[in-house]
Parts: structure tokens; C-alpha cells; sequence
């Protein structure tokens, strides 16, 4: 087990620019996990971590050892593929145990180390089976004890669950967060799924364009974000942006009117006082709605999905800005009336339209 | 009904499948019982055994099964092994991949008889060949390769025409090859030699299967290559079964002769083809 050092890790293919320079640094024993959409670079990072790409700029460290030019094999990660990649003439003990053969373990303490993955990961009944006679649930299983047999220094997750049926990626995950405990190695995982994200990470890495956003806990990211992104991309549904003007300004705190909703004030408390006049977002989740609150805003709902428990009403402003609120399953909310949705100043973010960035 | 149906619907098909194979099996057994001289027309009739005996004594008979056999498993070896090494070399991304590819696979598209002219005059002639040549640049005498190595020479020429039959099947194959796999070794720590063992061979086994069952069925009837280059010799050294029976039918006029050695050919084919069958046939099964 060892904890992960990243120093301004950049990589390009054929002249674009994936990874823009990444500095983190990861504690043994912890689980990291990447987030972004598709194209962020989360998994270039990973392979690069694994040494499937190479390096081009910046170093990386495995513990002690600087790993930026060592062979993939050499590094002592394991990795847990999408596809699972099992090798497909080998029996399930034969997978597990090839990492071990390639690195001249004999073949008793193979055996031994198999069998005890294999009971930790409930294949003991399957170890003679060939990949293709299995299901899909259990080739991840046999993918992730191929990892487990080594005992790597830090496991990477590359999208693992992501070619399972939902029920069995409930699961899954359950099992992978229970292996982490059991194992207490250090992980890395990668997903574009922000509930994967936000129950197994100790920390959460949220990607975009190859460059991190925010690194916090799940608790944190979702709280305290330092960016519309980051606000906008962890949680669900999404935080809900509406424009804003700062209207007055009085000490510590700043009063902005919601330009969809013209007479409407919110009245928030920042460090750093904004000009008067000068444009905002402001953010609102939707479960952060609430009947109680002080300020109100009335709109038209176009669509209510009940789940029973809770329920999302999808409503526009008369601008045409979507707006989505959780009415927590409230039955008088009906498709195509107006409906009064109130929240708390203290709930809400303001966002720099600009850059984004979060305005304290 | 509806079997009857079914089978009178596909009698047609069935019986000339049928008369398509049976009517010259049967003439060819029918003619290997008989004495049939195109030089003596009027001397026929039933001989039993006697046209098989004439062929088994011949003492052409033995030494043309062992070079039939010799040459269809060195050709086997040969292509088999350098279209893997080929097959494996251009499997990757590097520029004017595509046109090394064309020039690697045009031999195939060659005509046997074209390809046999073709070393004869230009390759392994004494004097113009380029082997004739590259010996002289080195000083050395150049081999006169269609006496003194004509069987080698055959070897080397249905090589060099049928390589590029199995880096075409092997090549498309490997292409197939999950790229995740191979990063999953590489992180396991196998290097190239463990990942071909363990990774690429059996992946490529169905593969070599086929190429070998074609391969064998195609090359023990080489006849073309022969005729150009050696004509079996010197003396028999270069004939193969199916140059022996052209021998006899067209050399010797014999066609009660020649029939008895195609009916051995059939036999010999069929034995072939079992052992194969067995050996790579779970293979195929998989």
C-alpha cells in the first residue's frame, strides 16, 4: 500500500493537448475517484497512472518510487478494466493466478493466494471455469480478484461497473466499497456516474478539459463547491443557475434581484461584496426547495416525475430558463398550473457568469 | 407429408451433388480395373489388381508419396512460421502500412504456373537468377538449385506463393485481438514472449487451423510448379503423387495406371484429412 504523487502530469496525442499540467497528491489507503463528462481526460490520467500511456511532461510517484518511465507491470498497480479484458483460454484460476506466474511466484503460494481472493470475492465454486462461461456480474468479480491476487500498491478502477444492468451495479458497488474497508488499499476509480462517485470516494477528483476543477470529499463538493461546474455536476438533478444583478450592497451582505422573477430580492452574506449593478448567477438545488422558506417564486410546471417518495417538477421561467424542484412528493402540484416554490437565501450559491468561479 | 415434401424438394439437388461426385469416382475405379493403353486400344478387358500392382512396384511410387509428404510439411512449416513472424511484425500502425500490405499479399494473386516461370528464369537460374547473382557478388559458385536442390526449389516456390495466404488470414485475425487484453498482461507483467505463448497463440489457433487444413488439401495436388520447373527430376527426385499419375496417363499412355494411382491419391487425401481432422479439429470446435 502507498499513497500517489502527481506533479504537473501533461500529455498530448498528435499535438492535442489531453492532460493540461495535474498536480494531486493521494494518501495510502485512500479511495479517489474521477469524475467528469466524456472527453475530461479522467481516463488518460488513470492509464497513465498504470503506465499504458506515457508520460510526457511532470512526474509520477508510487510511494517512494518515482514510476514516470517504469514499465506497466513494474509500478505495482493493478487495473480493473471496463471490458474486463479476462483472458479468454485461461480458467478463472488461471486469470487470477497469471500476474503471480509472470512474476516467478511458485506455484503453491499461487494457489494459496487465489484460493484466498476467491473466497473473499465468492468464487470459490467457479475457480475452473472459463470467462466465457460466466456471467457478467461474476467476470467482475474474477477482474477485480486478478487485481486482489497481486496485492498491488494502488488499485485502479477503469469504469467497472459501467457494462452492468442496474441492479447488479447497486451491488457491485456495495461489494467494491466493502473490499476497500476489508482491504484498506489504496484505489483509484474512475466513473462518469456521480452516485458511484459520491458513495465509495474518500475524495472526490472532478475533471474537466484534462484539468481538476475540485478536489474534496463527496460532502464537500456537494456543500461548498468552488465552481458553477462542480455545483452544476455533482448532485442530481442538477443545481438549478438563474441570473442574477447585485441591486445593494450593506456590509457583509449583498442583495441580488432574479432577472427572470423581477421583483424578487435575495439577500446573501459574502466576504467579498460585489459592485452594485454587476451580473451573478445563482444557483438552487432543487431538493433545497422548501415549503417553509422566506422567498418565493412562482412558475408555470410543464412536467411532474413522481417516484413516489420524491417527485421533480420541470418548470420555466417566463425567459425560458428551465427550473427543476423537488416537491417532495407533494400531491397538490399539478402538471400545467402554477405552482409556488420557496427557498432560503441561505441555500443559495452565486456563481460569476464569466468565469464561473464561486463568489464568497 | 411435409418431410416427404421436403426431401423431394432438395432430390434434385442431392442427386447431382451425388452424380457430380459418384460418375467420375466410379469411372476412375472402373477404368483402374482395366487395361486401358491408349497406344495398344485393341488390348482391353478386366485385370483385378494388376494396374495397382503395376503402380505400387513402380520404383517412382515410394519416393514420390515420401516427397508428396515432405513437401506438403515443409511448405506447412515454413508458411506457417513466417506468416505468424510477418503477421505480428505489420500489426501495429507505421507509415505506408497499407501498401507493404498489398505488395506482402500479391504473390497469392499469382498464377502457379506464372510464379513457377518466374523463379525458374529470374530467382535460381544458374546465370541470370538473382541467387545466381548475389553468389557472385560474394564469390561464391552459383548453386544450380533445379538439379542439385529441385525438391527445395518446389518448396521455396509454393512458399513464397502461399506466406501471403497466411498473413492475410492471421493478420485479419490478430486485428481482432482485444487491445484491453494485452494492456491486461502488460500490467500483469508478461512480457512479449509470455503474451504470444499465453495470449496470442491461442487466439490465433482457430486461425492456424484453417490455414493448415487448406493449405494441405491444396498442396497435395501440386502439379503446376513441378511441370515448369523440374519435371519431377532428376529422375524422381522432384516427383510428387499427382506428377507420378500425369507421368503414367500422358508420359506412359496408361490410364489403367494412372486411374489405380489417382484411386491412391483419394486414399492417401482421406488418410491426411483424418489425421488433421483429429488433430486440429477441436480446434475448430471451440
Amino acid at each position: 500500500m502507498a499513497g500517489l504523487e502527481l506533479t504537473s502530469v501533461k500529455k498530448s496525442f498528435g499535438g492535442v493537448a489531453i492532460i493540461h499540467g495535474i498536480d494531486l497528491s493521494i494518501r495510502s489507503g485512500e479511495f479517489i475517484v474521477f469524475v467528469g463528462p466524456s472527453g475530461c481526460g479522467k481516463s488518460t490520467l488513470l492509464r497513465l497512472i498504470a503506465g499504458l500511456e506515457t508520460t510526457l511532461e511532470g512526474n509520477i510517484r508510487i510511494g517512494e518510487r518515482d514510476v514516470t518511465t517504469a514499465d506497466p507491470g513494474d509500478r505495482g498497480v493493478a487495473m480493473v478494466f471496463q471490458t474486463y479484458a479476462l483472458y479468454p483460454h485461461m480458467s478463472v484460476r488461471e486469470n487470477m493466478g497469471f500476474g503471480l506466474r509472470m512474476n516467478g511466484v511458485d506455484k503453491d503460494d499461487i494457489r494459496k493466494r487465489v484460493d484466498r481472493a476467491a473466497d473473499i470475492l465468492h468464487l470459490d465454486r467457479l475457480l475452473e471455469r472459463k470467462p466465457s462461461e460466466l456471467s457478467g456480474g461474476q467476470r467482475q468479480r474474477v477482474a477485480i480478484g486478478r487485481a486482489i491476487v497481486r496485492e498491488p500498491e494502488v488499485f485502479l478502477f477503469d469504469e467497472p461497473l459501467s457494462n452492468l444492468d442496474a441492479e447488479l451495479r447497486v451491488r457491485m458497488r456495495l461489494e467494491i466499497a466493502n473490499l476497500h474497508k476489508r482491504l484498506g488499499a489504496t484505489m483509484i476509480y474512475v466513473t462518469h456516474d456521480q452516485i458511484e462517485a459520491m458513495t465509495l470516494a474518500d475524495r472526490i477528483v472532478v475533471l474537466k478539459d484534462g484539468l481538476i476543477e475540485q478536489v474534496g470529499s463527496p460532502i464537500e463538493l456537494y456543500d461548498d463547491p468552488d465552481n458553477a461546474f462542480v455545483a452544476g455536476f455533482i448532485g442530481s438533478p442538477r443545481m438549478n443557475f438563474l441570473d442574477a444583478k447585485v441591486v445593494a450592497v450593506e456590509g457583509d451582505h449583498t442583495t441580488v434581484s432574479l432577472v427572470d422573477f423581477d421583483d424578487i430580492h435575495v439577500r446573501l452574506e459574502l466576504e467579498r461584496p460585489l459592485a452594485v449593478g454587476s451580473a451573478a448567477r445563482l444557483g438552487i438545488r432543487p431538493e433545497h426547495f422548501d415549503a417553509s422558506a422566506e422567498i418565493a417564486l412562482t412558475v408555470p410546471i410543464e412536467v411532474i416525475e413522481n417516484l413516489g417518495g420524491i417527485a421533480y417538477a420541470y418548470a420555466r421561467t417566463e425567459d425560458g430558463n428551465p427550473l427543476i424542484i423537488d416537491i417532495k412528493g407533494d400531491r397538490n402540484v399539478v402538471e400545467g398550473k402554477d405552482f409556488t416554490a420557496r427557498f432560503d437565501a441561505a441555500r443559495a450559491y452565486l456563481f460569476d457568469p464569466e468565469t464561473g468561479l464561486r463568489l464568497r | 407429408m411435409t418431410r416427404t415434401l421436403a426431401r423431394l424438394l432438395q432430390a434434385p439437388s442431392v442427386i447431382l451433388l451425388l452424380l457430380w461426385m459418384v460418375v467420375p469416382l466410379g469411372m476412375t475405379i472402373y477404368f483402374s480395373t482395366i487395361r486401358y493403353q491408349l497406344l495398344y486400344p485393341e488390348r482391353s478387358g478386366f485385370v483385378g489388381w494388376s494396374n495397382y500392382e503395376f503402380f505400387f512396384t513402380d520404383p517412382a511410387f515410394w519416393p514420390a508419396i515420401l516427397n508428396t509428404l515432405t513437401l506438403v510439411g515443409s511448405v506447412l512449416i515454413i508458411t506457417v512460421g513466417l506468416g505468424l513472424a510477418i503477421a505480428l511484425l505489420i500489426d501495429r500502425s507505421f507509415p505506408g502500412r497499407g501498401v507493404l500490405r498489398v505488395l506482402l499479399i500479391s504473390p497469392f494473386f499469382i498464377m502457379p504456373t506464372v510464379n513457377a516461370l518466374l523463379w525458374k528464369n529470374m530467382m535460381l537460374h544458374p546465370i541470370y537468377g538473382l541467387f545466381a547473382v548475389f553468389a557472385g557478388f560474394f564469390g561464391l559458385e552459383p548453386i544450380e538449385w533445379l538439379k542439385d536442390a529441385p525438391l527445395l526449389s518446389v518448396i521455396m516456390i509454393v512458399s513464397w506463393q502461399w506466406t501471403p495466404f497466411a498473413i492475410l488470414i492471421f493478420i485479419t485475425s490478430l486485428q481482432n485481438f482485444d487491445s484491453e487484453q494485452k494492456e491486461a498482461a502488460l500490467l500483469d507483467g508478461a512480457g512479449f514472449r509470455a503474451r504470444f505463448i499465453y495470449l496470442i497463440l491461442p487466439h490465433l489457433a482457430r486461425p492456424i487451423a484453417v490455414v493448415i487444413m487448406i493449405q494441405t488439401i491444396f498442396h497435395l495436388s501440386i502439379f503446376a510448379e513441378i511441370f515448369v520447373t523440374t519435371s519431377g527430376g532428376p529422375g524422381v527426385q522432384s516427383t510428387n503423387l499427382a506428377f507420378l499419375i500425369f507421368a503414367q496417363a500422358l508420359q506412359g499412355f496408361d490410364v489403367g495406371v494412372a486411374s489405380a494411382g489417382g484411386v491412391l491419391a483419394i486414399i492417401l487425401a482421406n488418410i491426411v484429412a483424418f489425421f488433421l481432422i483429429r488433430m486440429i479439429g477441436r480446434n475448430l470446435a471451440v
